[in-house]
Formats: structure tokens, C-alpha cells, sequence
């Protein structure tokens, strides 16, 4: 039997209520064939059957026309800045120093960009328009991952018109 | 209030594990094929889409974006979400076409359970500082309120028993079914009981899946010159989250919001019921006062395959369906939420 | 031909990092009840609840509207809860005046809310996922390189976005409930703040904070023997629109301008800068402010800067189309609330009972919200006077 009195203790606030669920996730059919290339060092997209547009990575659906997206496409792994951002805060459970910079980029023969890294560059040289080239990881360790390229690099190449990025 | 028609509808197949299907490809399917039934092509030819799902099933947030992606939806299109069974982006979509602002609406509903615990990932939909932290699960609930039925002597094994064979028997005849088959009530009693008194057959199984729909005006559908089964009432209700202030043995949201669909004016000859697990079948036709002139579950209804966020608005296709094959002229359907029946979505379906 | 609406109640939380003090049905419990006195009502004279808030995984409570029934004396009654991402405050409030507008109800309770402090944000809107690079550092990486391709095309001047943090953080000294108070912000403040995606600085971008707002919408026969003035809902709608897709105008998204164009239409608005009185737009980065000045047709295409550095949307500066006097999104963004906040002070302007951020004689007003990848809108206009 405790004496002391309730005055005297702190109020409860809050309770900690951990939650623990484990999920299977699945890829989906188009993510899976994208990421089996890739784990071959390959960068594919998928073409829309009514607008041509080449969607990367591709999803399964032509998010404009509403339809599936079958035909695949491969793609080279150089591409263009269409916008980016230098980030100056860490990504939670990622080990990357800030600042970094995440960059929007169109690989060539797609019409969309896709979100990844850039390095090996001077931040403040980075500007929309600009040529980069995939880094890739040494081919041991590829994996069914978008990290088998570590970073893109500048290119040294003249910049792509901003109206003609994606087109 | 005006009386709106279903005019298409359509569902996948219910199965344990949709594999590597995304949510994207499992919407999909069932899209075009509902709009492609009175001749549309996507949710352009439509004045408003709404769609139910849930981000836990698939452990992630915004789940119900991708689906976006599944509509066509360029040029932009107006278009909601509920957080809940499609059979609620139903009624939003209902009320959309009542206050003028639609004629026509598409509504999908989809989920993706095999990724997850599902009675683990309902769990959360508990209380979260009383009764979450317990971990007790929704077939544990479930059990619970089996148990205060049978020893209340509103209902004994054999009345459990009865409603699983019925539902694997009809599932026989419905394509979708995830389970069905010949099985007396001697052969499902002596099984062993799961979480007892609950046996597993009394439990619905775990489905991935998706349903769409497609509703318009009667006006419209007439012009239209499809067929139609139309919406003469829906209506839902909540009750209390505490399973300790409720008489577990009845229904009474399901009561209210079957008066108020009107359910009681005249009688019905179909009814699909969300009921997961066996006694609660038992617990819904008795509150909506289905005698046995009724075929209940002619599909197998979800014992025969729950895919969440979509069966409550697969029991109102199945019910339209059959209206609109001529093999009815007035049912109901329902749909539940939440555990132990706690949400419950009446609707009646006519023939023209 | 829809019924006639119009919100009679309105009741906020504070807002704050962290409400300790109440469990997540009591901070929504709080607001509804501010709502009902608001209104002069009483739990039983509301036919139907409307609840609405982002993902479930903020709080971890999945599909909470069930857990929230008893708070929310729902038990016998009607419950829907609406999802569409940052746009949900707003899609709520609107699929709750359907509940009237449709006939259907003659009073019914809305309640929007966030309790970010339960959880943990940032991990639930950027939580690792198996087949894309984690490179999502939360919303602003995101939306940073849109800004940056913004500020590309209309060459704004660099300092539009540190004037839009004063403004709104100024504006937030007006009202109590906001949760930013920075009575010392200046634009030298907000510059030497620590940049976080460029061109985005720490004071560029919203708080993340725990609160809850609700309103009670009721019909025209109702709404006119209301204790208090009416807000009369003169228009509402949504757009949707893919997050990606081939040749997808990303800054100036169609979805907002199409919504904006519906809305508008219906309240008989032609030219929203001279028609309407004030808008609350939904800004949680100080950029969205000339972005959207555009997107929503307050200026022309690359003209939007042009109005912040003018202050004709400063309060404080005497300015002819005052934006987000409440303090907007950059003061207060409880995720979930942070739409309806927005139609609430809209409906709060034009019944003259914004207090001390009042637009003097506000008569009509824009609400807006927008959500995911800057693609669902809803937005809505209320006035003072009936159509």
C-alpha cells in the first residue's frame, strides 16, 4: 500500500506504445521487371501504347492515359538536370553527409524524370539543363536496387535547351 | 431524395496473395473493365471518382495516390478518398449526385492485405491507449462476441456451422471465390476450434483484391439505354468503440440505418452481408429481419474472400448484378467497419 | 440544384508542438465542442460527423474515426472519415456541406485533425521503402526543386520567399491560437535562418504542430436563426491529378488553376484579386505564396512575386488582397487540420469574427488546400450574404 499521495505525483502525460508490424511488400509487376535490370546494370523504362511517353521507373500504368504500360525500353544511363535542390539535413536512417544534392533528373530516351543523387561536382556549378552520367557501384555488388548507381556526375557535354528536357 | 442507378460493376478475383501486383495493377483491371461495360474509357467520362482504401494494409502512407495513376486522370478530374470500405466512397459519391454537383460517378475500392498481419494490423483501429496495447486482435474480438452469443443461447454451433457450408456451397457458383465447396455442418463441427469457439472456416480468409463501380442518374442511364439496378435508400451508422457498452448479441446500427434505407417498407428477396465471421451473419439478418424467404450471400459473401476496403462495395455489386440479370427485383447489401460490427452501411437495391 | 449551406460554428484548438495535456480524442473533442458553443448548439442537434486527417501512420492509430466515435458523440449517428492527403482539411469541410447541400442532413459536425507529437512525421511521410532510393529528406525536398524552376522562369528576386515568412509570421502575432509567435522576425531573421533544401531556410517552412479545427455547416433554414452570422458557402470544389506524369506541369500544377476556375465560376468570381476580400491559401513553404498567386489567377503567369514584394498581400501593409491573416501554414500545420484551418478562417473573415486579424469589411473569401505531390486541391468560397 503505497502513502503517498496523489497531489504529489507527476500527471501522466503520455505512454510510450511501441508498434511493431512486419510487412511482405511486393514491387509490382513493372517495378519488378525494372529492378531485374537493373540488378544487370540496366536502366529500362516503359512506353505508353497511346502517347509514346516513356515512363521511368515505370509503375505499370500510363498515369495520363489510364492504361497499361507493356512495352519496354531501354534507356541510357546519362540524363539531364531538369530541376534539383541542395539539401542541408540528414535523410533519417540515411548515413549521407549534408550538404547533398537531390536532383530530378530525365535519363535520355525517357520522359520523366526520376529523384536521385548527384556528387563529384561543384554545388554551386549544378544548374537545370545540365548533362550527368550514372556512377554505377562496382558490378559485385548490384543488387535489385536503384542504389547499383551510387551517384550521377556532371558530363562534360553542352547543356540540353530547358524546353527540350523530357521531350 | 433521387433515385440513383448502379450501372456497371466489377471485381477481381479474390486470392490469399496478389503476388507482385502493385496497387496500380490491381485497380486497374477492375476500372476498365466497369467503365468499359456502358462504354466509357476512363474516369473522364465520368463527373466524379471516389475511392476507399487503407494505407496499414499496405504499410505504407498514401497508399491511395498511386491510384490516381490507374484513372486517366489528365486532364485533372474531381476526385475523393475515404479512408474506409468503397462502399463509403459509395456514399459520398451519392451525395455528390444528390446535391447537383455529378450525374455520374466512379467508385473503386482496393486493398492489398497479404503484405501484413491483417488481425494484427486492425488491431490499431483499437483504442490506442487502452486497448491497442493489448494486442488483442480482431479474430479475438470476434471469438468474444461468439462466445456471448452462444451463451446467451441466442445462437449454438450448428447455426455457425450452417452459415459457413451455405457460404461455401454458393461460392461454387461465383468465379471470384477465394474458398468454396461441399461441406455438412457434421464435417465443419468436427474441426478443431481455432480461437475458440470460433473454428477457422468461421473466420473470413485474407484476400488482396479490387472492385469498381460505376452510378449515374436514372435519367442519365436511361439515355444511356444500359441496364440498372437503382439505389432506393443507403444509409450508415456508428456506435460506440467500447465492446464493454454494447450488447454484443444485436446490431443496433445495422437496425437503425436499415430503417432508415428503408429496408422495413417492403419486403426483400436478396441480401449480401459484410459479415466476417459466421455468427455475425446470424446477428445481421436478424436485426435487419431476414427470414428464411431470403437468400442470404448468394455470392458466399466475404467468408468466401474479404478484400478489405472493397467487399462492403463487392456486396453491393453482387446484389445490382443480380438485379440486373432479372433474377431479383429488390435486395439489400451491407457493409461493416471496425470490430465486432461497429460501422454499419445499409443499402436497397431495385429492379426497374 | 444543391441546397444552401452555410457554416454557423467554428472552433480551433491551440496550436503547438505538443498538446501533453490531451489525448488525441481530447484534442478533438476540444475543437468540436468550440465548434457547438460557437454554433449555440448541443451534441444532439448534430445529424452527422465528418472527420478527416492524414495518414493514419502519424498517429498509429488506423482508421481512427471508430476509436473517435464516443469523443465525437457519434454513437446512432452517420461517420465518414475523407483521406486526400495535405488536401484532406479542406476535401473534409466539402464533403461535409454535401452531407447538407445534397438535402440529405440539416446539420452536421466536421472535425479535422493532427496530433504529430504521437508520433513521428517525418519517419511516416518518408519511411523507407524497399524499391526506391531514400533520398526523400520530408515534403521540402520535394517541393525545393519545383521552387528552384519557379524562380527560373519568373527570375523573382531571391528574397520573395523571406518576405512571405515575415509576412505570415507578422500576421501570426495577430491571432493567439497561431502556433509561431516570433514577435522579433525580421527579413534578416529568416535569411540568417539555417538553410534546409535550397532555396528553402528553416524559417521558410512550416512548423509541424499538434491541433484540431472544426465547423458546424447547416442548411439555409437553419443557418439564418443561428446565433451568430452565418458564412455562406458560395462555392466548393476538387481537382485530382496523377503526381507524374509525361510532360507534367509541375510549378504551376492544372489541377489548381481548373479548381480555382470552378470554384470561381460558381461564386460569380471574374477576377479574384478585385472580387474577393482576402483568401487563406494553403503555403507551408514560403514560395507557394507567389506560386499560387498565379496558379489561383491573382496575377499573371511569372507576375506572382510582384504582389508579395508589393505587400498587396501583407495586412499589415495596408494591402488590397490580404493572404493567410490567421498566419497560414507557416505558423500553424497541424497536417490534417491545416485545410479546414484554411476554410475556417475564410468563414471566420467574412462573419466579421476574425478578431484581430480581421480584413475590415471581408465580404468574400477563398479557402484552399492542396495535398501529395502538389496535385489534390480543394478550395472553397464563402460570403457574408447569400448568392
Amino acid at each position: 500500500m503505497t502513502t503517498e499521495k496523489t497531489e504529489e505525483r507527476e500527471p501522466i502525460t503520455g505512454m510510450e506504445a511501441p508498434l511493431y508490424l512486419k510487412y511482405k511488400f511486393t514491387a509490382g509487376e513493372s517495378t519488378a521487371k525494372f529492378l531485374s535490370q537493373l540488378k544487370l546494370g540496366r536502366l529500362t523504362g516503359q512506353r505508353c501504347p497511346i502517347c509514346s511517353q516513356v515512363y521511368v521507373p515505370a509503375r505499370g500504368s500510363c498515369a495520363r492515359c489510364g492504361v497499361a504500360t507493356n512495352e519496354t525500353v531501354e534507356l541510357s544511363d546519362k540524363a539531364t538536370i531538369q530541376s534539383f535542390t541542395i539539401v542541408h539535413i540528414p535523410i533519417p536512417g540515411n548515413a549521407l553527409q549534408p550538404p547533398y544534392i537531390v536532383a530530378n533528373l530525365v535519363p535520355d530516351g525517357a520522359n520523366i524524370s526520376f529523384i536521385h543523387l548527384l556528387s563529384e561536382c561543384d554545388n554551386e556549378a549544378v544548374h537545370i539543363g545540365m548533362r550527368v552520367e550514372a556512377v554505377w557501384k562496382p558490378e559485385e555488388e548490384w543488387d535489385y536496387a536503384m542504389e547499383n548507381i551510387s551517384y550521377f556526375r556532371p558530363l562534360d557535354e553542352p547543356d540540353v535547351p530547358i524546353d527540350e528536357i523530357g521531350r | 431524395m433521387k433515385d440513383i442507378a448502379v450501372i456497371a460493376f466489377s471485381q477481381s478475383d479474390s486470392v490469399a496473395d496478389a503476388g507482385a501486383n502493385n496497387e496500380v495493377e490491381l485497380i486497374m483491371p477492375v476500372v476498365s473493365d466497369a467503365l468499359g461495360q456502358v462504354g466509357f474509357k476512363s474516369a473522364q467520362d465520368v463527373d466524379f471518382t471516389c475511392s476507399g482504401s487503407c494505407d496499414y494494409l499496405q504499410g505504407a502512407a498514401f497508399a491511395f495516390v498511386s491510384g490516381v495513376d490507374a484513372l486517366g486522370a489528365v486532364p485533372p478530374i474531381k476526385e475523393s478518398h475515404v479512408e474506409m470500405d468503397a462502399a463509403w466512397a459509395l456514399y459520398e459519391s451519392w451525395l455528390k449526385i444528390q446535391m447537383g454537383q455529378a450525374e455520374s460517378a466512379l467508385i473503386y475500392g482496393f486493398g492489398k492485405s497479404s503484405p501484413g498481419e491483417l488481425p494484427h494490423v486492425l488491431t490499431l483501429q483499437m483504442d490506442p491507449y487502452y486497448v491497442a496495447p493489448l494486442w488483442a486482435d480482431t479474430i479475438g474480438m470476434a471469438a468474444l462476441q461468439a462466445r456471448t452469443m452462444l451463451d446467451a443461447g441466442a445462437i449454438t454451433e450448428e447455426d455457425m456451422a450452417n452459415v459457413v457450408s451455405r457460404s461455401r456451397r454458393n461460392a461454387l457458383s461465383n468465379p471470384h471465390a477465394q474458398l468454396s465447396g461441399d461441406y455438412d455442418v457434421e464435417t465443419l463441427l468436427a474441426e478443431d476450434t481455432y480461437l475458440s469457439p470460433l473454428r477457422r472456416h468461421d473466420c473470413c480468409p485474407s484476400s488482396d483484391g479490387a472492385s469498381a463501380m460505376v452510378i449515374c442518374t436514372v435519367e442519365r442511364a436511361r439515355e444511356m439505354g444500359v441496364k440498372y439496378a437503382v439505389i432506393r435508400g443507403i444509409d450508415h451508422r456508428i456506435e460506440t468503440h467500447h465492446l464493454g457498452a454494447r450488447d454484443l448479441t444485436v446490431s443496433s446500427s445495422t437496425r437503425t440505418a436499415g430503417e432508415r434505407a428503408g429496408v422495413f417498407e417492403a419486403p426483400v428477396e436478396v441480401a449480401e452481408l459484410y459479415a466476417p465471421f459466421s455468427h455475425q451473419e446470424l446477428i445481421l439478418s436478424r436485426s435487419l429481419d431476414l427470414d428464411g424467404d431470403v437468400d442470404i450471400n448468394p455470392s458466399g459473401g466475404v467468408l468466401a474472400g474479404n478484400m478489405m476496403m472493397a467487399s462492403g462495395l463487392s456486396r453491393i455489386g453482387e446484389v445490382a448484378q443480380r438485379i440486373m440479370a432479372g433474377d431479383y427485383q429488390r435486395g439489400l447489401a451491407h457493409a461493416t467497419s471496425g470490430a465486432c460490427l461497429q460501422h454499419n452501411l445499409v443499402t436497397v437495391l431495385e429492379g426497374v | 440544384m444543391a441546397e444552401l449551406a452555410a457554416v454557423i460554428g467554428i472552433g480551433q484548438t491551440k496550436y503547438q508542438t505538443k498538446r501533453g495535456d490531451v489525448s488525441i480524442a481530447g484534442l478533438v473533442r476540444e475543437a468540436a465542442q468550440n465548434a457547438l458553443i460557437d454554433a449555440g448548439l448541443e451534441w444532439r442537434d448534430i445529424d452527422a460527423v465528418v472527420i478527416g486527417k492524414a495518414p493514419d501512420m502519424f498517429e498509429g492509430v488506423v482508421m481512427p474515426e471508430t476509436y473517435l466515435t464516443d469523443a465525437l458523440g457519434c454513437n446512432g449517428k452517420p461517420m465518414l472519415r475523407v483521406h486526400t492527403a495535405g488536401s484532406v482539411g479542406g476535401s473534409t469541410a466539402l464533403v461535409a456541406a454535401s452531407h447538407v447541400q445534397s438535402g440529405v442532413f440539416k446539420r452536421v459536425l466536421t472535425v479535422t485533425f493532427e496530433k504529430q507529437s504521437e508520433s513521428n512525421a517525418m519517419w511516416a511521410l518518408s519511411n523507407p521503402h524497399p524499391f526506391s532510393p531514400h533520398l526523400n529528406a520530408g515534403a521540402g525536398g520535394y517541393f525545393a526543386p519545383i521552387i528552384r524552376e519557379y524562380i527560373r522562369r519568373s527570375e523573382a528576386p531571391y528574397d520573395a520567399g523571406i518576405k512571405v515568412a515575415v509576412k505570415d509570421r507578422k500576421h501570426a502575432l495577430r491571432n493567439p491560437l497561431a502556433h509561431l509567435q516570433l514577435p522579433d522576425i525580421s527579413m534578416e531573421m529568416v535569411e540568417q535562418s539555417p538553410m534546409l533544401w535550397e532555396p528553402l531556410r528553416f524559417l521558410e517552412s512550416c512548423p509541424s504542430s499538434d491541433g484540431a479545427c472544426a465547423l458546424v455547416i447547416a442548411a439555409e433554414d437553419l443557418a439564418t436563426q443561428a446565433p451568430k452570422k452565418p458564412a455562406w458557402i458560395r462555392g466548393g470544389a476538387m481537382r485530382s491529378e496523377p503526381t507524374m506524369y509525361a510532360g507534367r506541369e509541375e510549378v504551376n500544377p492544372q489541377a489548381g488553376r481548373d479548381c480555382a476556375k470552378d470554384v470561381y465560376s460558381q461564386a460569380g468570381v471574374t477576377d479574384p484579386r478585385r472580387d474577393l476580400d482576402c483568401a487563406e491559401v494553403y503555403v507551408p513553404f514560403s514560395w507557394y505564396e507567389p506560386m499560387w498567386l498565379e496558379n489561383l489567377g491573382f496575377a499573371p503567369e511569372g507576375e506572382g512575386w510582384k504582389l508579395t514584394m508589393e505587400g498587396a498581400t501583407s495586412l499589415d501593409e495596408g494591402g488590397d488582397i490580404p493572404w493567410n491573416c490567421s498566419g497560414g501554414v507557416l505558423s500553424s500545420n497541424p497536417i490534417g487540420a491545416s485545410g479546414m484551418i484554411r476554410f475556417a478562417e475564410a468563414a471566420r473573415q467574412v462573419r466579421g469574427d476574425a478578431d484581430d486579424h480581421q480584413v475590415e469589411g471581408a465580404k468574400l473569401a477563398l479557402g484552399h488546400a492542396y495535398g501529395g505531390g502538389a496535385q489534390f486541391y480543394s478550395m472553397w468560397i464563402v460570403g457574408s450574404e447569400k448568392p
